[in-house]
């Protein structure tokens, strides 16, 4: 089922980590299995911010050994920062597997990011000057509270409460997905795409690389084909209706933006409200509620419908 | 008929008040559908462990804090207790709310409600002052319901009976599979609206999106706006005098009437080429030969 929730703020910034953990939380029925965030705030003049896992959570279950691999990472994912030239400002490992890095990088960041990951193991989850991307098991409470998500200033920000159905339960597989390697650029899903391995087949033959089989981030993929061949967000999402089978609902984020896209049929849910500063959106009056104890208006996109909002 | 005043009505029997207000005029073919309201069967419409409730007997309930579950308990035990209005206060779309409710009963929801609100309802009256989520009114039998503002996808799914209004607009596929009653909609509904309709009447005052009436059995749907596309076998026909009478009665109860009045409505009927609709089931050609 998953539920997916996006808020953008308009010309400020607020505690979207405190909200949307709220919107999330009253979507835990909707997936149980994990629960991500993709939240923009802003790190600084030309610093990125990379979020990245060295191992799965189940991984922590095999042995000593583990801890002695993890370490290993974590010294390769250096020693690769320092050959492209990055300045690490800040390391943190907020769990024993996932570490959040800024950094101060002129160079190509795509070409450092594929870099990282030819480390075994080693999955960059975000990087951007604005993107921060945390998935992990479990709902947004715990999530929020083992990453302190709670007190995060943005802009802007999507997430996913995720009820694993065509692949497995782990951070891999969970949402939401960064549109490797273009930078900021994030999406959730709520649906099945049922012409997933002919579009993955043609983006792998463009060049992109998949790190899981979950039909999700076929779209992040998409998304970022389109960008970075210099088609406008709101242009992409309107293709991905006529080019994308199946059933679903998804929100992307770039830097700036907040996207909506529903498909021909209409099957999967989203609930939107719009004020002249806000606009929040999620699977279910619920989870709007969460954070508008007044009465407000909402109401259900139509088929076929595309919404892009500026920061 | 038309021009049937409402003197007129209130000297007619129950039996002539259906005939006159157009209750019978379908095109009815299919073996299922010759089943028609029968005014004298009143003890079919009561349930016997139904709360006698007193309307002038009012009470609030504030479902703030409550979850679904012990809200719906809550109405149950107050129609027990005899109030037969009660007044729901922050819904804050929780959904499955008031769900099930088989006498009559005035409720106020003064909120917003999540999913399956109001559903598998029987008799009640329901104003909700905000909007609806998904399936709103499922297998409603009797009673109405008024949704102030908008409502999502599936609204009225299945509704056997009674009406269903929302003021605002609504989502995708409103009354699927619909099988009897009244859904009114004040705004424009979404795509396959009226999907496996087999009975009953939709009435849209604004647009209506794709695939509208697709593989309708039977029943009837007046649109007020643009029309996106028809479903399958759905097609248009003439909107008579009948048709008028009853798109003004109803639409004038509600409030929702246009300034333009109803003649500009566009009337879809099951054009009946999909199914076989004069065949037989095999027990009962056995019968017949």
């Amino acid at each position: 089922m998953c539920g997916i929730a996006g808020i953008i703020h308009k010309g400020r910034r607020a505690n979207v980590g405190a909200e949307m953990t709220s919107m999330l939380q009253a979507l835990k029925h909707r997936g149980p299995d994990s629960t991500g965030y993709a939240v923009y705030g802003d790190p600084g003049e030309g610093e990125y911010v990379m979020r990245l896992k060295i191992a799965e959570a189940e991984d922590m279950e095999i042995g000593r050994s583990i801890h002695d691999r993890l370490e290993e990472r974590i010294v390769a994912v250096d020693s690769i920062l320092a050959s492209h030239g990055a300045e690490v400002k800040v390391k943190e490992r907020v769990r024993p597997y996932a570490l959040r890095y800024v950094l101060n990088h002129e160079g190509d960041t795509g070409d450092m990011a594929e870099h990282i990951e030819e480390t075994e193991g080693v999955e960059i989850l975000s990087l951007g000057n604005g993107l921060e991307l945390i998935k992990d098991l479990g709902d947004a409470g715990s999530v929020a509270e083992a990453y302190g998500i709670g007190d995060f200033e943005g802009t802007h920000g999507i997430g996913h409460t995720r009820m694993a159905t065509e692949s497995d339960v782990d951070i891999k597989s969970a949402h939401p997905y960064w549109a490797f390697p273009y930078n900021d650029v994030s999406v959730v899903h709520n649906g099945q795409i049922t012409n997933y391995w002919i579009m993955r087949r043609e983006m792998e033959r463009k060049g992109h690389r998949f790190m899981s089989d979950c039909d999700s981030e076929l779209l992040a993929v998409y998304t970022a084909h389109h960008l970075a061949n210099g088609v406008q967000l709101e242009e992409s999402l309107r293709r991905s209706i006529d080019e994308i089978d199946g059933v679903f609902t998804y929100l992307v984020c770039t830097r700036d933006q907040l996207g909506m896209a529903k498909d021909t049929m209409a099957a999967k849910p989203l609930v939107l409200y719009e004020s002249d500063d806000l606009i929040a959106m999620a699977s279910e009056e619920v989870a709007i509620r969460a954070i508008f104890p007044e009465e407000i208006d909402t109401y259900d996109p139509y088929d076929e419908e595309v919404r892009v909002w500026q920061a | 008929m038309s021009g049937v005043s409402d003197a007129e009505l209130r000297e007619m029997t129950q039996e002539e008040r259906v005939n006159a207000l157009g209750m019978t005029t379908e095109q009815l073919t299919g073996k299922s559908l010759y089943i028609e309201f029968d005014p004298d069967a009143q003890e079919r419409f009561a349930y016997p462990w139904a709360p006698d409730v007193d309307f002038n007997k009012r009470t609030e309930v504030d479902a703030g804090e409550l979850t679904n579950t012990e809200v719906n308990s809550r109405i149950r035990d107050l129609m027990a207790e005899g109030y037969g209005t009660i007044v729901l206060q922050n819904p804050r779309g929780k959904h499955s709310l008031a769900v099930g409710i088989l006498s009559r009963l005035n409720l106020i929801i003064e909120g917003s409600t999540g999913y399956f609100g109001v559903g598998l309802i029987d008799g009640p009256n329901v104003r909700i002052n905000g909007r609806v989520g998904w399936s709103c009114a499922e297998n409603m039998m009797s009673g109405t319901v008024v949704v102030e503002k908008n409502a999502g996808s599936t609204f009225g799914a299945a509704i056997r009976g009674g009406d269903l209004v929302c003021r605002g607009s609504v989502g995708s596929r409103t009354g699927i599979d619909m099988k009897g009653g009244t859904i009114i909609v004040g705004g424009d509904t979404g795509a396959l609206s009226g999907f496996m309709m087999q009975r009953g009447r939709m009435v849209v005052c604004g647009n209506a999106g794709k695939n509208l009436g697709d593989s309708m059995y039977d029943g009837t749907i007046y649109v007020g706006g643009e029309i996106r596309s028809l479903g399958v076998d759905a097609v248009t026909a003439d909107l008579t005098g009948l048709d008028k009478d009853w798109l003004t009665r109803k639409l004038t109860q509600y409030g929702l009437m246009p300034d333009n009045g109803v003649g500009h409505f566009t009337k879809i009927v099951a054009g009946k080429q999909l199914w076989n609709y004069d065949n037989l089931e095999p027990n009962e050609k056995k019968l017949i030969l």
